[in-house]
């Protein structure tokens, strides 16, 4: 069969063109998971762009992105295919109505067939003639019992259907997983992905992040913004600030005027790089302006 | 060594170096399946193997599934591959090396010509202890990582006096590096030197951000000098014994009572998946445990839309009581390093249950749920813990039996049907009376008693512990030593 990627750094640099700034990790794993037709675990914290790869990959490859939101409660009927019992019904009582000539059996194979399917996003992906990218985003929100739904899905690509039979995939889609690390995923669901864990970027890579998604940022000021988040993701916060906060702090400071980052602009801005008021009065502390003139939840965050 | 290096050579060598690392992962106690296994060598096929990122990642997205345990492979990578290439690059340290280094190392070239073997001590004479400082210092300054890498296998040949088949361990080395080098000294002197280069003065933020900067590079110096110890040292003792006195347990299987500075972060971070996880299970059991009966009334009037026929049957939900959850915790000497463990373990749990009471006890027992309420900061509320709190009695040594009595008189009312009791100690009740009693009128009226142990269970019962007797009036006595076993407890609790 034919490859999507020719190597590695053909991924990096077609990940590249879409404004999508990989790494070796990113960029070998992808490359893998094509080779060897098998899903990507793709773990980290929140907002470091886990779903966007989905997203970006599905982008250069010109393939339709299918995406399964998963949530508590999550169930076959809304994950892989349902019978569309109310067509079903009518069907049944318009028979009814036309007179006694349709016998049991031909009613039997007539609403079990694939005009009463209600396809979900798992199936979808499966049935697909074009080119797609399954996303299975937070995995780890669905309860334990309820990944067993995807594992045939996963190593065999094919779903059963009591009624139909096995529907094997046309063409083996690039699947994601995306999961928070809320819980531990199960055994099996794991061994079958191929598993990268996305962390913060480095600096050099989020100061390169900076200035490909926020347009006309100056090299400094994108330097000094990164350099600032670094220092503050070492302290012991609550909750670091993820990439995307990163950028909407580089783009507020852009919209300020600031060309130049101080003591007095970084406490004014926290705000928006961190969201616990504990952690900025932690961060404005450690960046030696106590008492300054931080305020609370000031007008800066409205600085659109 | 070389006899690695020549079976990356074909194929089948390859096979035979892999299976011995994935055998060195499975004792580090990584679990690696049989079909990882088998991923692993489809994925290297379709690798180049000169390309070493890859080649690591590629092993790495199949074999490790947990980034926990990214730490211990990395180690064991490194001792099974990465030398590999280092080892060729001995020979010809030059092509990468800014010039400046390059005669540095070309007047004191005259060991380790491309052999690989180690010459003691007896490397870098030409080059004084001054000057390879003043190299350190030149490389912090730009921040070049060549001339680092450079710098760092100077110093270790120069000072870590390593000698083939001396029966130390790496760190010995790694102390004797460091100490020589005076990393703090240096990083002072880059501030110095910055502050003085600035036009005007730092602000702190400027100065703060300086630093940030700096110590990180020394961070990389310091892992510079890790590896290239811990090269030679399996150029001298052998892959799989390195890799054996490398091995260091995984997070979740560090133990509470002997976990050092450096693993108590680590079990910090762990924490906290931990709990909300605790959170998560026991609230979807609320709103997802199963349906409860028929709504006959729902169910009629969404007939209605077809045509009188009860097609979608409703179900009410039940709602069962938030759970109530008391915590406590013996927080003396004995279980010192446990209890700072305990108080994070509380602290979590606070954050995440709406009722949380929480007690720590010596001899004397006090109430501190209010030490965790409303503070972000779990430093200070633990150092609150410890010094306001009012748990000595007599004299600071545990003292179980009067601490449960006192509980019971003070707070035993408090305790309820939907209350969840977690006693978490070591049981070492100095031969004091045991008063057990209390433990079973707790049981009475609470919906469950755990307690949890922090020693080994071969250990319990022996000497002045008397979990035994405790035990029996609980729901159970868990072993409790490290992260796997809390987390077990947690997947048994709900």
């Amino acid at each position: 069969m034919s490859y999507r990627f020719e190597s590695p750094s053909d991924v990096r640099t077609r990940l590249g063109q879409v404004d999508y700034l990989s790494d070796d990790a990113i960029a070998g794993i992808v490359y893998l998971a094509d080779r060897l037709g098998k899903p990507i675990l793709v773990e980290g914290p929140a907002g470091t762009g886990k779903t966007q790869l989905a997203k970006s990959v599905a982008d250069i490859i010109g393939a339709r992105l299918i995406r399964l939101q998963c949530y508590e409660g999550l169930d076959e009927s809304k994950a892989l295919y349902e019978w569309n019992y109310k067509k079903q019904l009518l069907r049944i009582q318009a028979t009814k109505t036309e007179g006694e000539s349709a016998d049991w059996d031909q009613i039997e194979e007539d609403i079990f067939s694939d005009d009463f399917l209600l396809t979900r996003p798992l199936l979808e992906a499966i049935r697909a003639d074009d080119p797609v990218v399954l996303l299975i985003d937070e995995v780890d929100r669905v309860e334990v019992e309820t990944e067993a739904l995807l594992l045939e899905i996963l190593s065999d690509y094919q779903v059963s259907i009591p009624e139909l039979g096995t529907i094997e995939a046309k063409q083996i889609p690039l699947v994601f997983l995306t999961s928070n690390n809320t819980r531990e995923l199960s055994e099996a669901l794991k061994r079958r992905c191929l598993f990268l864990h996305i962390d913060y970027p480095d600096m050099e890579r989020e100061k390169e992040i900076v200035l490909t998604k926020v347009p006309d940022i100056t090299e400094s000021l994108a330097d000094q913004v990164a350099r600032i988040v670094r220092s503050i993701r070492q302290m012991e916060l609550k909750k670091s600030p993820s990439v995307s906060e990163t950028l909407d702090w580089a783009q507020t400071l852009m919209l300020l005027g600031v060309t130049k980052v101080d003591a007095e602009t970084a406490a004014n801005t926290a705000n928006i790089l961190l969201k616990y008021q504990s952690d900025i009065a932690k961060a404005t502390k450690e960046f030696g302006n106590e008492g300054s003139s931080f305020r609370k939840g000031g007008p800066l965050s409205t600085s659109s | 060594m070389t006899t690695s290096g020549h079976l990356l050579a074909n194929g089948e060598g390859l096979l035979a170096l892999l299976n011995g690392f994935i055998a060195e992962l499975r004792e580090a106690g990584l679990p690696v399946s049989l079909t990882e296994n088998l991923d692993a060598m489809e994925a290297v096929k379709h690798i180049p193997i000169e390309d070493r990122a890859a080649f690591k990642y590629a092993l790495a997205a199949t074999l490790v599934k947990n980034n926990a345990h990214w730490r211990s492979f990395e180690t064991v990578f490194e001792v099974y591959f990465s030398m590999r290439g280092r080892q060729f690059a001995l020979g010809d340290e030059g092509e990468a090396l800014p010039d400046e280094l390059a005669d540095a190392l070309a007047a004191a070239a005259g060991d380790g010509q491309g052999d690989g073997q180690m010459q003691g001590g007896g490397g870098g004479e030409q080059m004084s202890p001054e000057e390879l400082a003043e190299m350190l210092y030149k490389s912090l300054m730009k921040g070049d990582d060549a001339l680092m890498r450079a710098v760092a296998r100077q110093a270790v040949r120069r000072y870590a006096g390593m000698e083939p088949g001396r029966p130390v361990g790496g760190t010995y080395y790694l102390y004797r590096t460091l100490r020589n080098l005076d990393l703090d000294g240096v990083l002072e002197r880059l501030m110095q030197q910055t502050e003085q280069d600035a036009p005007e003065e730092l602000s702190p933020l400027e100065r703060r951000l300086e630093e940030d900067e700096f110590t990180e590079r020394i961070e990389k110096v310091k892992k510079e000098i890790e590896a290239e110890i811990r090269r030679r040292l399996v150029a001298d003792r052998g892959v799989e014994a390195m890799a054996k006195t490398l091995r260091k347990p995984l997070p979740e299987d560090i133990d509470f009572m002997h976990a050092s500075r450096d693993e108590m972060k680590l079990l910090r971070q762990a924490i906290y998946p931990l709990t909300r996880k605790l959170a998560v299970r026991l609230a979807r059991k609320r709103r997802h445990g199963r349906k409860g009966p028929l709504d006959f009334r729902n169910t009629v009037r969404h007939s209605l839309s077809y045509g009188g026929v009860p097609a979608e049957p409703k179900f009410k939900y039940p709602r069962p009581a938030k759970p109530e959850i008391f915590v406590i915790a013996d927080i003396s000497g004995s279980v010192a390093s446990f209890a700072r463990f305990t108080l994070h373990l509380v602290y979590a749990v606070s954050s995440q249950f709406s009722r949380v009471r929480s007690f720590v006890f010596i001899d004397g027992v006090d109430e501190v749920t209010h030490f965790f309420e409303g503070t972000d900061d779990i430093l200070d509320a633990i150092h609150r813990v410890n010094t306001e709190a009012d748990v000595v009695w007599v004299d600071g040594h545990s003292d179980y039996g009067h601490a449960f009595e006192v509980f019971w008189s003070k707070w035993g009312k408090d305790i309820g049907p939907k209350t969840t009791v977690m006693i978490l100690g070591d049981a070492r009740n100095n031969y004091h009376a045991s008063q057990s009693w209390v433990i079973k009128e707790i049981r009475h009226r609470a919906r469950h008693v755990f307690w949890l142990n922090p020693e080994p269970k071969s250990y319990w019962d022996t000497g002045d512990s008397i979990v035994g007797e405790y035990a029996t009036h609980c729901d159970g006595a868990f072993e409790c030593r490290n992260m796997r076993q809390l987390e077990r407890f947690v997947d048994n609790l709900v």
